[in-house]
């Protein structure tokens, strides 16, 4: 598992991935960050990350989407597969890697805290529970490209599949609150990953959003070890 | 070392695999020949854990690949069709790579350096797999298969696409590797099984056709040999003059007419050399041989001919 994280890890940076993920993170969080916070002078920090999960849409597809499809086209599985490791570890040691990358970058914008606490006050808890929220929502978000790039052989084909999940399952909690139908409501705001945010926000640890997190991200894992399981019997 | 009873591989109501059942020993070199879609590499890649069975099981080594997965893996190096290189890593990097995913535990440095003297890789360590030539990415490919050092190899079409210096070379690697493992490898030339194999498996429609020693193999396709000859005369009674020949069973003109010559096609009597008696025969008469030459029989030959000898057997037997 650890060869496969390693060789992962290796490949974001041997390839120009790993380099436009990290850009364009940082980018879009730099304009984000100056918009929302700088210029509307404030040192609530809660709206920038809120707005930044928005652009994960597109970032974290861009890490996930090579994962299983490119080593399906380039036949690099078989060497995998037919090596002594589980498929478990196989799975675990991508999402491992991509969610490294992701975490990284992540932790990069905590820089953004410097000035804010020169120049203003900040408030701890809710800076480092938004940013809590932010590496489980991306976590969860990982494990589903994961997932879908397990699915295809076709780079494209994972990085929109992706893109379209992810955004129903943050736009669900807009279009939640226009039904009327309740059970309807109960149903979306189970899959609604944008609604269990909130309390974060306001520095709260919520202990029930971090378990929700982390089962989706475990479901999409396990499904994805399925999805080896079941083609090697296919 | 390996054991393969009853394994059927279906994939909806075709059978890709259908009843297969054989056995290699230590230190054999098992060559698997069938036409393209005969199910070869189907069977290798159920061998080797990639696939699932539908039913019947593979043993490596004593150890089910599907109770123990984890094992039986660790015991064998695989070759697959389309050698599994990552493109973006140096040929080094791979080869540690592979070290750490199969995790070896000997000298790093030392047996790396070994495989790549083996498989002569060792010049081209520091180069991106990606800029290799075919060549050597085969190479690099079956290097892959030995780190470890694994009991069984199990080699799916190894000298595809290869020049024929390449071909001996690697047909060469395998005959010195075929000394201390388990080797298979498949084919659909029979040339190039013959080469390197102790034993022939052949496979047709998912269904083992014959599995024979290299030579009995070799006897059955070489009894009655099939000649291609170009003879300078007329042609009814040239015709008529082969068939005359002793230890011809059968001639036929072919009607390639070039110049004053004309192509015909002779098959001699089992065990009966026909080239000497021919020369004389048509020199006598004052036709002169310009082209002789041994025609290989292809694949579907070799089925028909091993078909037609199985059948030979059985009733002999029953007669008996």
């Amino acid at each position: 598992m650890l060869a496969i994280y390693k060789r992962e890890m290796r490949a974001y940076f041997t390839t120009p991935i790993g380099y436009i993920f990290i850009a364009v993170f940082l980018a879009v969080s730099g304009f984000l960050f100056g918009i929302t916070t700088l210029q509307s002078q404030t040192s609530d920090v809660s709206t920038y990350y809120q707005i930044l999960m928005f652009a994960y849409i597109i970032l974290i597809p861009l890490l996930t989407m090579k994962t299983f499809c490119e080593e399906r086209r380039t036949r690099t599985e078989q060497l995998l597969l037919t090596a002594p490791v589980s498929l478990t570890g196989m799975v675990m040691a991508k999402f491992l890697s991509a969610l490294t990358m992701f975490a990284s970058t992540l932790l990069v914008t905590a820089i953004y805290f410097v000035p804010l606490t020169e120049y203003g006050e900040l408030n701890w808890p809710r800076a480092l529970g938004s940013m809590l929220a932010m590496f489980l929502i991306g976590m969860t978000f990982i494990a589903i490209g994961i997932f879908v790039s397990s699915l295809t052989e076709n780079q494209f084909a994972a990085a929109v599949g992706t893109i379209g999940i992810l955004f129903a399952l943050l736009i669900v909690a807009a279009v939640n609150s226009l039904i009327d139908s309740y059970a309807v409501r109960a149903v979306l705001s189970w899959i609604s990953i944008y609604s269990r945010y909130a309390y974060f926000t306001y520095g709260i640890f919520d202990i029930a959003a971090v378990v929700y997190y982390v089962s989706i991200c475990a479901v999409f894992l396990f499904l994805s070890v399925r999805v080896f399981e079941k083609r090697r019997w296919a | 070392m390996i054991e393969i009873s009853h394994l059927v591989k279906r994939y909806g109501t075709k059978f890709a695999v259908d009843d297969i059942s054989f056995s290699v020993g230590h230190g054999e070199i098992v060559g698997f020949l069938g036409p393209n879609g005969a199910g070869k590499s189907t069977t290798m890649n159920i061998l080797t854990g990639y696939l699932s069975s539908t039913s019947g099981t593979a043993k490596v080594g004593g150890i089910d690949i599907l109770e123990a997965p984890y094992e039986a893996k660790k015991l064998i190096g695989f070759l697959p069709e389309q050698p599994p290189l990552y493109i973006d890593m140096t040929v080094g990097e791979y080869l540690n790579f592979v070290y750490d995913l199969k995790k070896c535990t000997m000298n790093r440095e030392k047996h790396i350096a070994e495989v790549m003297e083996v498989t002569k890789v060792a010049d081209v360590k520091g180069r991106l797999i990606k800029n290799l030539s075919k060549g050597y990415k085969q190479r690099v490919g079956i290097a892959q298969a030995l780190v470890g050092n694994p009991k069984v190899l199990i080699f799916d079409e190894p000298t595809v696409g290869l020049d024929p210096k390449q071909i001996i070379e690697i047909r060469n690697l395998i005959r010195t590797l075929g000394q201390d493992h388990t080797v298979i490898l498949s084919s659909h030339i029979l040339s190039e099984v013959q080469a390197v194999a102790d034993r022939i498996v052949i496979i047709n429609h998912g269904k083992i056709v014959a599995d024979e020693k290299t030579e009995d193999i070799t006897r059955v396709v070489e009894d009655g040999r099939l000649y291609s000859v170009k003879i300078c005369g007329p042609q009814r009674e040239v015709l008529a003059a082969l068939k005359e020949l002793p230890g011809v069973r059968r001639a036929e003109a072919v009607g390639e007419r070039e110049l004053d010559s004309f192509t015909y096609h002779i098959e001699s009597e089992p065990g009966v050399d026909v080239r000497k008696p021919l020369f004389y025969a048509l020199a006598q008469r004052g036709w002169a041989i310009i082209g002789l030459e041994a025609v290989g029989m292809s694949l579907e030959d070799v089925f028909m001919k091993l078909m037609d000898e199985n059948v030979r057997k059985k009733n002999g037997k029953g007669r008996q």
